[in-house]
């Protein structure tokens, strides 16, 4: 569409009972509660203004936006003057235009006049207002200015030039009542007062400033201008699509100068973000152009070998014959495939049917697999499907919060800013994590209970919380005999009643108070609306899957399942983990979560595709790198996926990459699994393809192509291509067709459809007949699987113990301005933040070793050794180190081991024995790994 | 652990542990074990059940007759 700015009705609308007033001489029926500006505005009534917006509250600041009363004196603010019922406004008289003329002459006379030349020419709220008004000249003389101030150039994405401010708090209360941050305030008084990131010496690069964007938005003129903007100019058309990063799903704007990409601006429509953003969705798309990306296909006989371009056709014909030698040899089961939750639904989809219907076999997996795997199993177990259960404006009704092994405000920073609103609002907050995470306590936060847990034990914790939630008399029995199988709970109960469940039996384990675990298992059941948030603390554990099901028994038990405000919601760590696990990625199910073995589902899929189905469940990731050190499994393609810097133990997956005679990696980069491919299909962006993300909360949503992909092909036309190759004679046109497909095949999706998720946004499976448009909450009448299911969950320890040679405990994790493997962050400036992986290591340790910040420090475990810098920090307690593993040199999975979740095989990255020491160099591992990625990624030059 | 097929009797035992407290253990832990993995999985460790649980090489046994 042609570029639009995007409505601003100035205030957020009241929740009030309809109220009627005269505008202007024209009637206007609004919720009480909502300002005379909004009433004005809903009926296209655009009354001028400066300091109001309205993703926040009036703030009344600028004096332009005022308006007559009928029988009242004085001109009143629009903006902080509610609508009543009977209230009759004028918004244009003689007097207001002139007062409105009179306060926009002082604001240009403190402001450059260099409009012609200003970035923001054409998209400034103040040159629109001060045309608005009737601004045609300034009668003041040249005075004390502000003009001619310094800019801020030290953020990588947007200036600050204070020469051009007029200080309406517009940004400061972004970054407050939006971000939640409070990193910005209004320094000095009167003439003086200024705009100020932190303390006067810092800037905003070293301020608290996280970089959402927020500020950027809501700034009226080009104080606070995208530096993109800047360089290229302001955009000419819009579309609206769904960010490639996290679990939350961001809605933005792509906003274009012809095929450039200009900005990506949150879409104040978006349902998961409602108009905010993060650093990475917000400006971190600088890798879609990068110069190490790879756009055209590439083959070699062997990985010590250079790259040779080849044609798509050349390539599709090798992959295909390569895949089909080995089938000829090995056996039909010796190959698999990898989808991707970085890649769309249309895109996952084809290629699990790749393996079902082209290779003849069910060995397909997704790198859900060693994320929210267990996330799948628990809650299908326990509710009957395999998602959560509410959606995102849930937390807005919530009372109280527990947190547990997730770190919203840098794993899913846009929702954490919506729950630390609802918590300043006044929700309790519950955090179960052994990092003190930083909603502990953060500006005008502070966790009501904090239980500082050691690693692994997170089964104890949430089975002594039940303890005390039944001992105590506090669960809602009533609830369970109306919802839940009472047999199984009286089952249950019995167990966790046990004295050798009790907080205080359990301590030893878990380290945790038990006074405070008791206090936070009250609070949890008697405080109101309570909501579990999880993330990969709670599934990336040897008893992932027994985690989840004890979270889904707490809810069953204190009732708090079925309505909003409530509920079980894993925070999905990539964009479409949901989605990939929803289209049938894992290789024991087909979409919709329907076993594999099960005859009708799979006779609807023979008769659709029009091919026979292996009735029995495939390959997991692990088991396939273990068949090939075996010598059983020998050919894998991997989209979008990079199994050797993502999966743990990293030598038994090169070892298993290495047995391997054909992998085919299908990315945007060289990247490290790569290093032992012998085909690269180039992948395209999300900016460059249609199709559909499914968030964490269930909701399909559109990714729309906003430019021609530059390696040529969209990702569902290169899977398209190798299965033509291999003979099946796919003919999809457009994606939406393979939407069709899926909707045809899968119940849950029956009612989803582009043009229906062009016409309402996004919809939240599962979309069917009795609900066409989605359902935000799950479980309202009654569970998925009937009857919920109680699940006796008992501690078992993992088998990853520490002792005197591996005495810490190493727990891995990411940061805010890194994403999973850093394949598309690391090449953005989004490096200025983190450009190395760091291990956080408690005082005590580090004296105990003689280590202090910026020392490196060799870090060992039993499956290997690597190097890194420390940083001491007491947000890990004694005994706990913590690094993240954004960087192909750190190499982090070098350390962590293969034990993994018992149902589901999700690897326990979140707790590996290790010792650290101090260093002075790489480890011989980390010296060979680099020798043999320089020798990888050769290139023939083109003859 | 080393090697695939120590692996998978870990993954078998570490499954039947888990599954110890339902009602009939056994069954659960075959039924785990027939719902979720490859066929050579299986068949690796039917042909060699050393280093099992006692659980575990129950529900072995149940998967061995099935097979039948």
């Amino acid at each position: 569409m042609t570029y639009q700015p995007q409505s601003d009705l100035g205030t957020p609308a009241g929740t009030g009972e309809p109220v009627t007033l005269t505008i202007d001489g024209r009637a206007v029926t609004v919720p009480a509660g909502t300002s005379v500006m909004r009433a004005a505005a809903e009926i296209g009534t655009a009354i001028p203004k400066l300091c109001a917006t309205d993703n926040m509250k009036a703030f009344g600041s600028c004096r332009l936006c005022l308006v007559e009363v009928e029988g009242r004196r004085g001109t009143p603010a629009s903006c902080t003057t509610p609508a009543e019922a009977g209230m009759v406004v004028h918004t244009q008289t003689p007097q207001l235009q002139k007062l409105r003329k009179g306060v926009m002459e002082l604001y240009i006379s403190d402001h450059p006049l260099d409009c012609l030349t200003c970035a923001a020419n054409g998209d400034c709220e103040l040159q629109d207002q001060a045309g608005a008004v009737g601004l045609r000249d300034v009668r003041y003389a040249a005075g004390d200015n502000h003009l001619g101030q310094a800019k801020d150039l030290s953020n990588p994405y947007f200036d600050f030039d204070p020469s051009k401010c007029i200080v309406c708090s517009r940004c400061v209360r972004a970054c407050d009542e939006v971000q939640g941050t409070f990193a910005l305030t209004i320094d000095g008084m009167g003439f003086g007062s200024k705009v100020s990131a932190g303390t006067a010496a810092d800037d905003f690069l070293s301020s608290e400033c996280v970089s959402c964007g927020a500020c950027v938005q809501a700034c009226p003129t080009a104080t606070l201008q995208e530096r993109a903007v800047v360089e290229i100019g302001t955009p000419e058309r819009s579309v609206v699509t769904t960010c490639a990063y996290c679990g939350v799903g961001c809605t933005f704007r792509a906003e274009m100068r012809g095929e450039q990409l200009v900005r990506m601006v949150p879409w104040k429509d978006g349902k998961a973000n409602r108009g905010h953003s993060c650093v990475k969705g917000r400006f971190a798309w600088g890798y879609a152009n990068h110069q190490e990306r790879i756009l055209n296909p590439m083959i070699r006989a062997s990985i010590d070998q250079p790259w040779r371009e080849v044609s798509w056709d050349e390539a599709f014909a090798h992959a295909a014959s390569e895949i089909r030698r080995i089938q000829a040899k090995y056996g039909k089961d010796s190959v698999g495939g990898i989808t991707s939750s970085r890649c769309t639904n249309e895109e996952t989809f084809l290629v699990q049917k790749l393996v079902r219907a082209g290779f003849q076999n069910n060995n397909v997996d997704t790198c859900a697999r060693v994320c929210h795997s267990p996330t799948g199993y628990g809650l299908k177990t326990t509710f009957g499907t395999s998602a959560g259960t509410q959606d995102f404006d849930s937390v807005e009704q919530c009372d109280v919060m527990l947190v547990i092994g997730a770190n919203p405000t840098d794993g899913h920073p846009v929702f954490a800013s919506r729950m630390k609103r609802r918590l300043r609002q006044g929700a309790k907050l519950i955090v179960v994590d052994p990092r003190r995470i930083d909603m502990v306590r953060t500006p005008h936060i502070e966790a009501e209970h904090h239980l500082p847990l050691r690693p692994g034990t997170n089964v104890a914790v949430l089975t002594a919380m039940a303890h005390v939630i039944v001992t105590e008399g506090l669960a809602d029995e009533a609830f369970v005999r109306e919802r839940c199988d009472w047999d199984e709970y009286r089952h249950w109960a019995d167990f966790v009643a046990n004295p050798r469940n009790a907080p205080e039996a359990l301590q030893p384990v878990t380290t945790v108070d038990p006074a405070e675990l008791r206090a936070a298992a009250r609070l949890y059941a008697t405080g109101g609306n309570a909501a579990i948030y999880y993330g990969l603390g709670v599934t990336e554990h040897s008893q992932g899957s027994s985690t989840v099901m004890a979270i889904a028994n707490l809810a069953m038990a204190t009732g708090n399942i079925g309505r909003p405000g409530v509920g079980v919601n894993p925070l999905r760590g990539q964009n479409n983990v949901q989605g990939a696990c929803d289209m049938g990625s894992f290789p024991h199910e087909l979409s919709g979560y329907r076993h594999i073995s099960d005859a009708a589902t799979r006779k609807l899929f023979e008769a659709d595709w029009g091919v026979a189905l292996d009735p029995e469940p495939g390959l997991r990731i692990p088991n396939m790198l273990d068949a090939a050190c075996d010598g059983s499994f020998k050919a894998l393609y991997v989209q979008g996926e990079d199994i050797l810097q993502s999966d743990p133990n990293t030598r038994h997956v090169s070892a298993g990459l290495a047995a391997m005679e054909c992998v085919i990696v299908h990315d945007l980069f060289l990247n490290e699994t790569a290093n032992y491919a012998h085909i690269f299909l180039p992948g395209s962006t999300f900016l460059e393809k249609n199709g559909t993300f499914t968030n964490a909360e269930r909701r399909i949503q559109p990714v729309r192509k906003v430019m021609t992909p530059i390696n040529g092909l969209e990702d569902w036309e290169v899977t398209q291509g190798l299965a033509n190759a291999l003979g099946l004679g796919w003919n999809y046109r457009h994606p939406s067709e393979i939407m069709d497909e899926i909707a045809r095949l899968t119940p849950t999706f029956a009612g989803v459809s582009f043009d229906r998720l062009d016409e309402l946004g996004s919809i939240q499976w599962p979309s069917t007949a009795a609900a066409p448009e989605g359902t935000p909450v799950m479980h309202i009448d009654g569970f998925v699987r009937g009857k919920g299911k109680f699940v006796v969950t008992d501690y078992i320890p993992t088998d990853e113990r520490t002792g005197p040679r591996f005495p810490l405990l190493l727990t891995t994790g990411r940061i805010l301005s890194q994403y999973n493997v850093g394949a598309q962050t690391r090449r953005t400036a989004n490096v200025v933040w983190h450009e190395e992986d760091l291990l956080e290591i408690h005082p005590v340790d580090a004296e105990d070793r003689g280590l202090k910040t910026g020392d490196w420090v060799r870090l060992a475990s039993r499956s290997g050794e690597t190097t890194l810098r420390a940083t001491v920090t007491d947000r890990v307690a004694p005994g706990v180190v913590y690094t993240t593993f954004h960087h192909p040199a750190t190499q982090a999975n070098v350390v962590t081991t293969d034990y993994s979740d018992w149902a589901t095989n999700c690897p326990e990255y979140k707790v590996t024995a290790v010792q650290v020491a101090a260093s002075n160099g790489p480890s011989d591992w980390q010296e060979d790994y680099e020798a043999l990625s320089e020798r990888s990624r050769r290139i023939e030059a083109a003859e | 652990m080393s090697g695939t097929h120590d692996h998978l009797v870990y993954m078998a035992n570490q499954i039947a542990a888990n599954l110890a407290m339902e009602a009939d253990a056994v069954k659960a832990t075959a039924d785990h074990i027939e719902a979720f993995w490859d066929p050579r999985m299986v068949a690796a460790v039917l042909s060699d059940g050393a280093g099992l649980s006692p659980v575990a090489a129950a529900a072995f046994e149940v998967l061995r007759g099935a097979e039948v």
